[in-house]
């Protein structure tokens, strides 16, 4: 010990210095013997008689210590002393460093992640102006629909913002190098790295003011793709890549770890930026004020706050609503919102983080209780040894500061032992977060993780070093010094602060575990939630249809186009091996898992003579899908009335949809929904005609069961994003391998990619829930052992305590059964009182947690009801363990003790 | 804290007079401790004697309170010492002790001139 040596060293110089002192002391107290007429002899012997203890030095030196100096000296005997009454301890102070390491670890593993999710800002400068544009039509209840061109073009003006730049991602076929990939790409516009902040690390950005209509030709790749496909060259500047059928020049690199501020994770991992202004080829339709890209990312003007800028958009929104009546009917109510880019990125994580970050609260208060009734025990359990140190003249300062000593210690150990618990298991946190839990920033351990963990064990050390101390202070040296030999126990005083430390711990873990048991209905119900579609067996693989700048060079322009296509996957797949059924959808008909590049929501205009809907064109949002005719029975989808698609419908016959039970109840309350026709836009030229209604499907979430939808027949709408759906035995790698042969012997530029079956995409859209379930559940597990540990503890000690008493009761003829009452009526009564503390809190947090409950009442009786009973027999069994032996008490031994 | 000697001659100190008559010897100038001792010795006529035991532990004791100052030097048998002086400090310190002190003494005599009635 560093600080020990120095002490030890500047203790040695001060005893050196006084020992000097006192010798020219008694020198000259000798030389005026001498002067006085005596002998030297004597002189020597009188001058040491008279100055008599010849230690004083040694003592001067320990008694001159600065007032630090003695209280760093007294800390580290404390300290010192505390390790050696820890070893004879060695049960002990192990289950108390392992609580505290359980506690201090947990809340760290969570706070890391809350951290770098919820605290660090993003990495740009000025991070605080960064938003993300949102499309609204309120009064369909339609949400962040997408933007258009002119509405991009009218927010730049609005002088809200010092730049805006649409971002829309896409998948596409890299080639150009050695070998072709799928690469995710995100086109934004010229302005967007300027926007952001970033700098690239080879090259440069996009000139922000390029006025180029369409894709001005040049992208930035990221510098996973650079290393990956370029081999780290720093020449790669100006070569020209293949993007599906075009070329573009790459201009610059990214450096690494950079990512695109979006929500989906793909999106997030974008490889390549192409640049665009979107307002030419291939984009026909640029110029109409109806959807186009998914949305924007903006940079408030500086000196305008987020509030100033939306109340800016507000006003120009109405005007525009004013200006353009046809495009932004009342009945729609457009608005655009601007949400922090961190909350959009974040979605919906930040409400379950938190919740979990109260959870894991609960669990330390759970550990700190813990350990501060293993304090309260031990502490009685030394009250002799305490009371003979404070006879041998230590105060109670001195005592109190000991046992302070010894809980900081044992928390301080704990906290490293935490900290070095959650270090361990970052790995494996990442591993159980969701996809969904969006994170710029990587989960790590930084200072603020260790910081907090430290602090935390400090304060917990502190704290539940108080416990024992309130007793010493009260600690009765001749009443527990008369209790020779025997053992000494806790006072009422003690076993009250005991057992209202257990009431605290069972309040807590019933508190977490109704928390559990709700979640945990909730995804059982969820796992049993009719999806209205089957996903065993059946398997989905995605190809793209190339989309090129110029439309004259597509092989695909319409569905007439893509048909002979399609029929001829359909054929080749079918006859695969194992494979039972086929059928192509878009992407935005795979259940569950619909990326945003393949979300379609359709403005339909209802047909006038639908009176039932208001008699007016108000346009409608819904989701659609593109699928061929066997699409249903493959997801055995049930055909409710009418009929579906068969292959007379083409691009030549009338156009049909199919709708499910609730788009026909919503839209057609009074009427039929077969026979109604529908516009797909507010543009198109020819209705579609409703031939049949299918079964609901959960196919936007799991909880979400009633979701109008919209199909139309891919052979009349065409999808360039497409998804074949195999249904039959297959692995996922053999039909991915082998309908890419089969797929790329029609068109050898198809990229075939994605394999995953469909009960996997079903899972996957539960893990989110999933974590935290799992994680509320480890916490309520914990929370039990601990308080079962704290009544074990309380009723144990009392049958030691009352180990005379209970003798002297066997001896007076008391049965057994009297025997066991008496000692677990104590431990039940805690038990329930501290669950009948826990149901308050355990109401409070359902209230919370209502929000992410499924199938399952917020305060739902029967979870209330047994999971209370549950706590109330673990208390039980508890208290019987020790109980148990109370009856083996040898009423003679006892009462002779 | 001094020796116990015969009661006729000698005198208890009270406790916390050790710290002010360290002080008021130091008022004449610097010494060691040995010349404390001696002064103190002389000056009460040898009434008060002072042992190494208390003077020293007192010496530490103002030096913490930073009332005296010590410094090394060279004897005249050319041995180090510690020469004690007095402080800006202790000169207040001492200045409001003597007149406590006087304030003190005078009570007290007071109070002993009145007759003891329950005086056997």
């Amino acid at each position: 010990m560093r600080i020990g040596g120095w002490l030890a060293w500047r203790r040695a110089r001060e005893t050196d210095d006084l020992n000097e002192e006192l010798g020219a002391h008694l020198d000259m107290a000798m030389a005026e013997r001498i002067a006085r007429g005596e002998s030297p002899h004597d002189a020597k012997l009188n001058a040491r008689r008279d100055f008599g203890n010849p230690g004083l030095a040694q003592e001067l030196a320990r008694d001159q210590w600065s007032v630090v100096g003695r209280w760093i000296e007294q800390a580290s005997q404390d300290a010192r002393f505390a390790a050696r009454t820890f070893r004879r301890a060695p049960a002990f102070t192990a289950i108390t460093i392992a609580t505290i390491a359980l506690g201090i670890g947990a809340s760290a593993s969570i706070f890391s992640v809350v951290n770098s999710v919820l605290l660090r800002p993003l990495p740009y400068p000025h991070a605080e102006q960064l938003v993300r544009l949102e499309d609204d039509y309120l009064a369909t209840g339609a949400r962040d629909v997408g933007m258009s061109t002119p509405e991009w073009r009218d927010l730049q003006r609005s002088g809200a913002f010092s730049a805006i730049s649409p971002t829309w991602f896409d998948n596409n076929n890299l080639t150009g190098q050695a070998h072709p990939e799928r690469v995710g790409l995100l086109i934004v516009a010229p302005n967007y790295f300027s926007l952001l902040g970033v700098q690239p690390q080879l090259g440069s950005v996009f000139d922000r003011n390029d006025p180029t209509p369409g894709f001005n030709g040049q992208v930035v790749i990221s510098d996973g793709l650079w290393k990956r496909a370029f081999g780290s060259d720093s020449t790669v500047l100006g070569r020209v890549v293949q993007l599906d059928s075009d070329s573009y020049r790459i201009v610059g690199v990214m450096p690494p770890g950079f990512q695109a501020p979006e929500r989906a994770s793909g999106a997030r991992g974008t490889e390549v930026w192409p640049a665009m202004g979107f307002a030419g080829n291939p984009i026909t339709t640029w110029a109409q004020r109806s959807p186009l890209f998914p949305g924007a990312i903006a940079r408030v003007r500086d000196g305008l706050s987020i509030a100033d800028a939306q109340r800016r958009v507000d006003a120009l929104v109405e005007t525009l609503r004013h200006q353009y009546p046809a495009d932004y009917p009342a009945t729609i109510d457009w608005r655009v919102r601007l949400v922090p880019l961190r909350d959009y990125i974040l979605g919906d994580v930040r409400q379950p983080l938190l919740f979990l970050f109260g959870a894991v609260g609960l669990v330390l208060l759970i550990a700190c209780t813990s350990v501060a009734n293993l304090l309260l025990i031990r502490a009685t359990a030394r009250s002799r040894e305490l009371a003979v140190r404070q006879a041998m003249g230590s105060g109670p300062s001195r005592l109190m500061r000991q046992l302070l000593t010894e809980s900081v210690l044992l928390s301080l150990v704990g906290g490293a032992l935490g900290v070095a618990i959650a270090y361990a298991a970052r790995g494996s946190i990442l591993h159980w977060v969701p996809d969904s839990v969006a994170q710029l920033n990587a989960v790590t351990m930084d200072w603020r993780v260790v910081l907090v963990a430290f602090g935390l064990s400090l304060v917990a050390g502190v704290l539940f070093g108080l416990a024992p101390m309130a007793q010493v202070r009260r600690l009765d040296l001749t009443n527990v010094l008369k209790q020779e030999g025997r053992a000494t126990t806790g006072s009422g005083d003690q076993q009250r602060t005991r057992r209202a430390l257990v009431v605290a711990e069972f309040a807590v873990s019933l508190t977490l575990m109704v928390a559990a048991a709700l979640l945990v209905r909730s995804f059982r119900e969820l796992l049993n939630a009719p999806l209205g579609f089957d996903p065993h067996g059946v398997t989905v693989v995605r190809t793209r249809l190339p989309y090129p700048n110029d439309s004259t060079e597509d092989l695909y322009p319409n569905a007439g186009a893509e048909a002979p296509l399609l029929r001829e996957i359909i054929r080749r797949g079918s006859a695969l091996g194992g494979v039972r059924e086929v059928a192509v959808g878009s992407g935005a008909a795979v259940p569950l898992d619909h990326p945003e590049q393949d979300q379609a929501v359709l403005r339909l205009v209802l047909d006038r003579r639908a009176s039932a809907n208001n008699g007016d064109n108000t346009p409608v949002w819904t989701t659609a899908s593109e699928v061929t005719p066997e699409y249903f029975h493959l997801l055995r989808i049930p055909l409710v009335r009418g009929r579906l698609f068969t292959s007379f419908d083409t691009d030549s016959s009338p156009l049909v949809a199919v709708v499910n039970e609730s788009m026909a109840r919503q839209y057609w309350p009074h009427v039929d929904a077969i026979g109604q026709r529908v516009k797909t836009s507010p543009r198109a030229t020819q209705w579609t005609t409703i031939i049949g209604i299918v079964g609901d499907t959960r196919s936007d979430s799991v909880t979400a069961p009633r979701h109008p939808q919209i199909y139309a027949s891919l052979y009349q709408r065409q999808g360039k994003h497409l998804a074949i759906f195999v249904r039959g035995q297959v692995e996922t790698g053999a039909i991915e391998r082998n309908l890419r042969e089969q797929v790329q012997a029609i068109n050898a530029a198809l990229p075939v990619f994605g394999a995953r079956s469909l009960d996997e995409t079903v899972t996957a859209s539960l893990s989110p829930r999933r974590f935290a379930m799992m994680m509320i559940a480890a916490f309520a597990a914990v929370a039990l052992g601990l308080a079962s540990l704290g009544i074990y503890g309380v009723v144990s000690f009392m049958v030691t305590e009352r180990g005379q008493e209970i003798g002297v009761r066997v001896a007076l003829g008391a049965q057994r059964s009297d025997v066991l009452r008496l000692v677990m009526r104590q431990g039940v009564e805690v038990a329930l009182i501290g669950a009948g503390v826990g149901l308050v809190g355990a109401l409070a947090a359902a209230r919370v947690m209502a929000g992410i409950l499924y199938g399952v009442r917020a305060w739902d009786p029967w979870t209330f009801t047994a999971v209370t009973a549950g706590l109330v027999s673990v208390a039980i069994v508890a208290c019987y363990l020790p109980a148990r032996r109370a009856l083996r008490v040898d009423p003679l031994l006892a009462m002779r003790g | 804290m001094v020796r116990r000697s015969p009661p006729t001659s000698r005198i208890e100190l009270l406790q916390g007079t050790l710290d002010l008559i360290i002080l008021q010897t130091l008022r004449w100038g610097p010494a060691h401790g040995f010349g404390i001792m001696k002064m103190i010795q002389s000056q009460s006529s040898n009434t008060l004697q002072v042992e190494t035991g208390s003077l020293y532990p007192a010496l530490q004791r103002l030096l913490r309170q930073r009332v005296i100052a010590a410094e090394w030097s060279v004897s005249a048998s050319n041995r180090r010492i510690r020469i004690y002086r007095l402080t800006a400090k202790g000169r207040e310190r001492l200045a409001a002790e003597r007149s406590q002190w006087k304030r003190l003494t005078e009570v007290m005599a007071a109070l002993m001139q009145r007759p003891a009635s329950d005086e056997p």
